[in-house]
């Protein structure tokens, strides 16, 4: 079933690589600017959900790859193990761990605990979401 | 002067948002108050960015940006919802 204008379908497929580059940057930067996991993984299921109104719902499966609960289950795993680091350590559940390395080009990477808490609060968002819409768009169908 | 022109931008968007409103609460069809709806939106992306002039803050770029991006599935997603409905309605 191939409905939706033209238009529309050619500006998904160059919308989309756009949107999920501008979600892995918004993730990324989220620490101490405007960002993070939560809007992230609202950017990311937009560009999902933009390509669920152009094309159709197995066509988003087929590229999303990954069942979207599962998703959310591992999101939740990661966030959740983020927390437990620090208490193995003999602090305070949930105490920043932070793990700066030097890259050879990139410069200094700040590998820390709420970076793998953003990572699992931007699974879990884009799960969630990404399971509503394609839910809904198979019941109208 | 550009403090001036400032204000005034600020004076116009809020003159049309409220315009828009009116349209919105009175809009006799269902397309009518969808694109007074994203009037709001683009209004409301002007004024973000009008602010943003005004704080000289950058972030707020890419609020407006997301809210732009917003906008623009809330668009997509009303058309596709009056384009069924219209085909259930036989029209």
């Amino acid at each position: 079933m191939m409905e939706g204008s033209l238009i529309l379908r050619t500006a998904a497929r160059f919308l989309m690589p756009l949107l999920l580059t501008f979600s892995i940057f918004m993730l990324l930067r989220g620490h101490d600017q405007p960002g993070g996991g939560f809007i992230a993984g609202l950017i990311a299921a937009m560009a999902f959900a933009l390509y669920v109104f152009a094309f159709d719902v197995p066509t988003t499966r087929r590229i999303l790859r990954v069942d979207p609960r599962g998703m959310l289950g591992w999101g939740l795993l990661i966030a959740a193990l983020s927390g437990v680091i620090s208490a193995m350590l003999g602090q305070p559940f949930f105490t920043s761990q932070w793990w700066p390395i030097q890259l050879p080009v990139l410069g200094e990477l700040k590998l820390s605990t709420p970076l793998f808490f953003d990572i699992g609060v931007y699974l879990v968002v884009l799960g969630t979401v990404m399971t509503i819409v394609l839910t809904l768009a198979e019941a109208e169908e | 002067m550009f403090d001036l022109v400032l204000q005034l931008v600020f004076v116009i968007l809020s003159v049309s948002l409220a315009l828009v409103f009116f349209r919105l609460i009175k809009g006799p069809t269902l397309p009518d108050r969808v694109v007074a709806l994203e009037l709001i939106a683009s209004l409301t992306v002007g004024f973000i960015a009008a602010y943003a002039v005004l704080t000289e803050k950058s972030d707020f770029i890419d609020v407006a940006v997301v809210l732009a991006l917003t906008a623009f599935m809330a668009a997509v997603g009303f058309a596709r919802y009056l384009e069924k409905r219209g085909r259930r309605d036989g029209e």
